[in-house]
């Protein structure tokens, strides 16, 4: 038989006919076979990884040793004052304080919201177009700017039905309030949720289903006693990725929340008057501290922005505790 | 005893009642996306009734025309809605566009090594930093560019003698495109890592086994092969990151510059320097005129615009996704 | 009496010994015992092999993956001209011993292997791994066709050997020769570009072979290859390997005891990494020497 294209000759390795130890994954097989295109691609993999690394520890690095010089533990527990240098203008307890209601009212609505969608869709899902449909909703909703939900948001909570939850001056209603800015932000982290469960109960078998249904358990109850515990880590996970979504959208909150420092509450009762009211964040806080904002204070904001890193890194560190947890306990059989 | 049964009336929460409810949450659902596509058009329609196809043109210089857009609002007399969007359009085409391509190239290498290359302690750093960037809040990222990458291309990379050339016009001070590609492109590329990770490690290993079996290197095998294989990943991938760099708002409007100005290719080596801003931090840097009925209008056709943009691309990505779906399990 | 053997392709090593040439074995079917076991099926050779010459020699070779022995100390030969099966129940070290002639078992990293393997009596371990898979080729279990087309399949292994990209028309009569030695191309030749994934089970092994065809390969390597197809398309595949004996030296691992005893001239069983025995088929399915081979070969176990 011809061959009509030519195969190179291997050339033995220099130093005579050594027996190579045994080879592992990685190691390259040498140079005969690898055209210069090839070798170059794999150093341009290795620079770019490198540079990926490198840029991560700079940033890191960067804000740890601004955060840890001008972060004072009193700066969470006092609230923004007015004064002429950044020493005398207190600290951001209302953003540090802010932060957490959005993220506790954000979550409140997007978890029930998001693993009744996430069921529905996995285990119910008639008709089919519907499902589609719903499917495509929760992937546009994914990729809308937060800024188009902000605005979306004024429309809604200017609107003089739901007036009681915001402030409302001469019949025109305000629309900013804690309320508005977290019903919007529990749009942002609904798409992470869905995703996330719907993983979740795809990854129990039929058979499991199946036998609870053989014992005359209806769906709703199969899956509130049985899938959804099961799929425990994968809630936990959508949670915890639309937290730290949640935390840090800016952009929502700067519409929505309005650009104070301090908490403006609304009205007597406590504490629907504060949520009723305008606030602020650390991320709006950072915003504002930076020089694009009304502030000017760097120095404030980079231990707003130090604070707001901790917590999504510790949000993060959860995620990781989740998934290590749950591979130790083993997967289905099937 | 089982709670959820009462003796006569069967269960409580009966299938077909939980059913409609949830079926009732998710109508809902799409109900408010269907809400704010119609709501944002409407409102925004005023805008593109006055101005047609010219809004999105040259035409001006675009703060002027959103200045005067709300005084004559506030002043409650005839509303003007002259507006010419197309340096906004330009800014955000050029620094979306710039990040993403340059991403795009990162983002495949950086994922082609995770995956294949790297030696295991080298895969075991690179995961959690990828994560780890890619979850630090876009605020950050804006603080990190204005108060050290701005400075630094103001005062070390501009010389004086750009900066007097154009004095007149606007001022290189280090808000510029070259901040707003460079930072962006860092935010984008970790999420398009991830999505491009999972796409190559979800390709079916007989596949790589066999090419390596014919006596092809590891390196085009992962490249001919695997990539090949995983291009619908990185087609929703790169979706994503640019739906992600046409919408950012906040982190933008803290670096490329406060000036609704056109970055000009043809200035030559400044034009890297030139401030510029996109749509989406327009909107955020003008957030105090919605008051004002003809800002307003302005804004959300600006939203439309986004808006549109994304739900184009998903389309583009769909239909990209469904053609290469003819040789293979894509 | 028959066509000359094709030349060898060898490399160009200065005091290598030159190639020995076996006299083929003689037998004729016709004198056949009954096989005990009840193999009653024709044997499928055409006629006794030809000639067989020398292609791989494997000496004394041991596989441990982490401690646990797959494969221990084995010594074959494997000719061109003729099929070797490798047969024995399952886990007794078959598919490792056939990964280890193209040097597939180093991918996993705990594998370690000791003795030599060599090809044309050069130590494999001394060619470059890609250059070894291609003059040792591998079809597997699964068949596993590219997500391309038919064309493309064939074309990729042939442009991964030249060192200029070939255009589709220069590489156009490799790919039919390839698809015409594997008896696939009167069913594809109208539409080259079809998917392949949307070939039938059988047609898309008969691909496999083909692509493992094209490299050009000295010894073509099989690992059950008709396990997860129908009859019909395992009768096809068993008359398509018996006629490639000549052109390549074939080793098929297979657990079918028929289908070795239907397409093997050697046969090799092996039960928990031992070598039990080494033979040619119809001794060893007529007359084996040991007692367990005649014991698997009988059915006791499997």
């Amino acid at each position: 038989m011809e061959s009509s294209l030519a195969t190179p000759p291997a050339a033995p390795p220099p130093g005579g006919p050594q027996i190579p130890s045994n080879a592992t994954k990685g190691a390259v097989e040498g140079s005969a076979t690898w055209r210069l295109s090839d070798r170059i691609g794999l150093a341009i993999c290795w620079a770019l990884g490198l540079l990926f690394c490198a840029i991560a520890v700079a940033i890191a690095v960067y804000l740890f040793i601004q955060g840890i010089k001008y972060l004072k533990p009193s700066m969470l527990v006092t609230p923004a004052a007015a004064g002429f240098s950044e020493g005398e203008t207190g600290g951001f307890s209302d953003a540090f304080v802010g932060t957490l209601i959005v993220g506790v009212m954000g979550m409140a609505i997007a978890l029930p919201a998001g693993i009744a969608i996430a069921v529905w869709l996995v285990e119910y899902g008639r008709p089919a177009a519907l499902a589609r449909v719903t499917e495509s909703t929760i992937e546009a909703i994914a990729g809308i700017p937060s800024i188009v939900l902000a605005l979306f948001g004024t429309v809604i909570f200017s609107n003089t039905a739901l007036a009681f939850l915001s402030r409302s001056n001469e019949g025109v209603v305000f629309g900013r309030s804690f309320f508005a800015a977290s019903a919007m932000l529990s749009l942002v982290a609904l798409p992470l949720i869905v995703a996330s469960v719907r993983e979740g109960l795809h990854s129990i078998p039929r058979h499991v289903r199946e036998a609870s249904y053989a014992v005359g358990k209806t769906k709703a109850a199969t899956t509130r006693r049985i899938l959804l515990p099961a799929s425990r880590p994968q809630v936990a996970t959508g949670a915890m990725l639309g937290l730290g979504r949640i935390i840090g959208d800016t952009a929502i909150i700067v519409v929505l929340l309005g650009a104070t420092q301090n908490f403006a509450p609304v009205g007597g009762n406590f504490p629907f008057n504060y949520l009723r009211g305008a606030g602020t964040t650390l991320t709006n806080f950072v915003y504002e501290a930076s020089p694009t904002g009304n502030l000017n204070q760097p120095q404030k904001a980079y231990a707003a922005a130090f604070v707001l890193l901790l917590m999504v890194l510790a949000l993060n560190g959860a995620v990781d505790i989740i998934h290590r947890r749950a591979r130790k306990v083993g997967t289905w059989s099937s | 005893m089982d709670e959820e049964f009462s003796p006569e009336y069967g269960p409580r929460w009966s299938d077909k009642r939980v059913e409609q409810m949830l079926g009732a949450l998710v109508c809902a659902v799409v109900g408010l996306l269907l809400a704010m596509i119609v709501t944002v058009l409407v409102r925004g329609w005023p805008s593109f009734a006055h101005n047609g196809l010219a809004w999105f043109g040259p035409g001006g210089s675009v703060d002027e025309q959103l200045n005067t857009i709300f005084l004559s609002g506030e002043s409650g007399a005839h509303y003007v809605y002259t507006f010419h969007a197309w340096p906004l359009i330009w800014s955000t085409l050029l620094i979306a566009g710039g990040s993403v391509f340059i991403a795009l190239f990162s983002a495949l290498f950086v994922a082609v090594f995770v995956v294949e290359f790297a030696p295991e302690w080298m895969s075991n750093i690179l995961q959690p930093v990828i994560r780890f960037l890619a979850s630090i809040p876009s605020v950050i990222y804006g603080l990190i560019g204005v108060l050290v990458l701005v400075p630094f291309i103001g005062n070390h990379l501009v010389t004086e003698h750009q900066k007097a050339s154009v004095a007149g016009v606007i001022s290189l001070s280090g808000y510029s495109l070259l901040a707003a590609i460079t930072v962006l492109t860092v935010m984008i590329a970790p999420l398009m890592v991830s999505i491009f990770s999972d796409g190559l490690r979800s390709v079916k290993p007989g596949w790589l086994e066999g090419s390596l079996a014919l006596g092809v290197n590891r390196w085009r095998t992962t490249w001919k092969i695997g990539v090949r294989t995983a291009r619908p990943a990185i087609v929703a991938g790169t979706v994503l990151a640019v739906a992600r760099a046409i919408g950012e708002a906040v982190m933008l409007a803290m670096i490329s510059g406060s000036v609704g100005f056109a970055p000009n290719p043809a200035d030559g080596a400044i034009f890297i320097y030139e401030p510029s801003r996109p749509l989406a931090p327009t909107i955020v840097k003008n957030i105090d005129q919605l008051s004002s009925p003809p800002s307003n209008a302005t804004l959300f056709a600006i939203a439309t615009v986004l808006l549109f943009s994304a739900a184009f691309l998903s389309l583009t990505g769909w239909a990209a996704r469904r053609a290469m779906r003819k040789y293979g399990a894509a | 009496m028959t066509t000359p053997p094709p030349p060898i392709r060898r490399l160009e090593l200065a005091d290598a010994p030159p190639a020995q040439v076996v006299e083929a074995p003689v037998h004729s079917d016709s004198s056949l015992p009954a096989a005990p076991g009840g193999f009653t099926g024709a044997r499928r050779s055409i006629g006794a092999p030809q000639f067989s010459i020398r292609r791989m020699e494997i000496d004394d070779v041991s596989v441990s993956y982490a401690n646990r022995d797959a494969v221990k100390g084995v010594s074959l030969p494997v000719r061109q001209g003729e099929v070797l099966s490798l047969i024995g129940p399952s886990g007794c070290g078959k598919t490792t011993l056939l990964r280890s002639l193209n040097r597939l078992t180093e991918l996993t990293s705990t594998a370690t292997l000791t003795g030599r393997i060599l090809l044309d009596d050069v130590d494999i371990r001394l060619i470059e791994p890609t250059l070894l898979r291609r003059r040792v080729t591998m079809v597997f279990q699964q068949p596993n066709p590219f997500p391309m087309s038919v064309f493309d399949n064939i074309a990729y292994v042939l442009r991964e050997q030249g060192s200029r990209r070939q255009r589709k028309k220069a590489l156009e009569p490799a790919v039919h020769s390839a698809l015409d030695r594997a008896g696939l191309f009167e069913e594809v030749k109208d539409n080259l570009d079809h998917p392949a994934l949307k070939l039938s089970g059988g047609q898309q092994q008969r691909l496999c072979i083909a692509r493992a065809l094209a490299a050009e390969p000295e010894v073509l390597l099989l690992d059950e290859p008709c396990s997860a197809l129908d009859p019909q398309s395992t009768q096809v595949i068993e008359d398509l390997i018996v006629k490639l004996r000549d052109d390549v030296a074939v080793v098929i691992v297979t657990h079918n005891l028929q289908q070795a005893y239907r397409i093997a001239d050697h046969v090799a069983f092996m039960y928990l990494g031992d070598l039990v025995e080494y033979n040619s088929a119809t001794a060893l399915f007529g007359s084996p020497r040991e007692q367990r081979t005649q014991e698997y070969v009988s059915g006791a176990f499997g």
